[in-house]
């Protein structure tokens, strides 16, 4: 259980960063980022993944823009090495207080205070909460590489199976999420607490006074990447009372609209019912307690 | 490839000079270089903290940090709660009070967690404390009595700054 052998490089500012993985892929190696590496170590000590050459984000933490929680009520900005613990212990606007609510299901502790929102979306596992939260607020990951920089909306981001639109040579500077959600809330299962989710569910309501008129639905686990089922949203567009019948008819078309993969340890049905199960519970909370009745 | 580095680390207050392939996690050079065999290692992939120590005050896993990233944080371990002569830390002795351990092995990685998160929260629930907790794997206790424990010591460490 030790990781293979690899080259180390820190990069002492983003065009640091940027060079050294330009240069050592043209010398032929293999580079990798690593950040809070709360990911990328575990693969690496199963050689799931065997980077030839590191190079190592560390040093930037020093650059204030990299760790800036810079929250306007209708934008919310991360810079790339803002730690999940980070985003938990903030007083961010209501629009973003789904993000603080929903870190207590990444990981444990110890690995959000040295795991980075901007790493998990670039690792990209289909139940990450990050993953789902990006495509619930419309994050735009903004990374730099050998061109220049560019934005990257959340919905062309995620490739499946671990895979981005980010390229390797390039580095991600700072996440956007530009759809605030006031009536938000995300729910997981795994068998142990802190483990990763076999499902996991984000939901956002819109809401004119008591009533829904519309909302999102992202779900994680059901495909190998997360996805929006528009067929759940499209119950909660022509919707009305915010209550468990809505709930269920909503969780009912999320169940019914996906192909989840169907593991001998996890079949595809018991995905289909924790998926049920757990729309239901996050549109549940994502209703104010102001609503009447609602919960 | 071995790509040796010299590092200097932080480590209990004091400064130690190593030399370390990248590839060596903080863990294994706190306890083979270093000799501070204190932190244990379990799992070797952020499972079962054990390994836990504080890096710049944040309970981490380090199994789950090269030694090379660790240059220039302040490292703490469990060897650094106790006193002279084998004086246990408050929370080192709430932990014996209350059966907080049997076989001790985790115990190391539970005590770091738990000073992290005091330090951190000093008027954590026990609802908190037993969140917090759940980040590390103990085979003997059944948890309940390090609960016990860390609550004892933040009601003892509230009560003495009150």
């Amino acid at each position: 259980m030790k990781p293979a052998a690899f080259t180390y490089h820190r990069a002492h500012d983003l065009t640091d960063a940027v060079g050294l993985l330009t240069d050592l892929a043209a010398a032929g190696e293999d580079p990798k980022l690593i950040a809070g590496g709360q990911s990328l170590m575990p693969m690496m000590t199963f050689r799931l993944a065997r980077p030839s050459a590191l190079v190592d984000l560390g040093p930037l933490r020093r650059v204030p823009a990299m760790t800036a929680i810079a929250d306007d009520p209708e934008v919310l900005a991360l810079g790339a090495l803002v730690t999940h613990h980070a985003v938990e212990t903030a007083a961010l606007s209501p629009g973003f207080a789904v993000l603080s609510d929903a870190m207590r299901w990444v990981g444990h502790l110890p690995i959000r205070s040295r795991g980075t929102v901007a790493g998990s979306l670039v690792h990209g596992d289909a139940t990450a909460e990050w993953c789902l939260l990006a495509l619930l607020l419309d994050a735009v990951v903004v990374a730099e590489g050998p061109a220049g920089r560019r934005e990257i909306p959340a919905d062309e981001l995620f490739h499946g199976f671990y895979a981005t639109a980010v390229d390797p040579d390039e580095v991600v500077v700072e996440v956007r999420f530009t759809r605030p959600a006031p009536h938000a809330a995300l729910s997981e299962f795994a068998r142990r607490h802190g483990d990763f989710a076999i499902v996991d569910a984000a939901v956002a309501l819109e809401l004119d006074g008591d009533a829904v008129t519309g909302g999102r639905v992202v779900l994680g686990g059901v495909a190998p990447a997360p996805v929006r089922v528009a067929e759940a949203e499209a119950v909660l567009a022509g919707a009305g009372d915010p209550g468990d019948a809505l709930f269920a008819a909503v969780a009912d078309a999320a169940a019914t609209a996906i192909d989840p993969p169907d593991d001998p340890p996890v079949t595809a049905a018991y995905r289909r019912r924790l998926t049920r199960t757990l729309v239901a519970d996050a549109c549940r909370r994502a209703v104010p307690q102001t609503v009447g009745g609602a919960r | 490839m071995n790509d040796p580095h010299l590092l200097t680390l932080h480590v209990n207050g004091e400064e130690h000079e190593v030399v370390v392939e990248p590839r060596r996690t903080l863990a294994d050079v706190l306890r083979h270089d270093l000799r501070l065999t204190g932190t244990h290692v379990g799992c070797e992939h952020g499972v079962c903290g054990a390994c836990t120590v504080l890096l710049d005050d944040a309970p981490t896993r380090a199994c789950l940090v090269f030694a090379v990233q660790a240059e220039g944080a302040d490292v703490r371990t469990v060897e650094s709660l106790g006193g002279e002569h084998g004086a246990l830390s408050d929370l080192q002795q709430a932990f014996s009070d209350h059966h907080g351990l049997q076989c001790g092995f985790c115990t190391p990685g539970f005590l770091m967690l738990a000073e992290g998160v005091l330090a951190e929260q000093p008027d954590a629930s026990r609802e908190d404390i037993r969140e917090a907790l759940s980040a590390n794997l103990c085979r003997c206790t059944g948890y309940q009595t390090i609960v016990d424990a860390v609550c004892a010591t933040a009601q003892a460490r509230r009560e003495a700054t009150a």
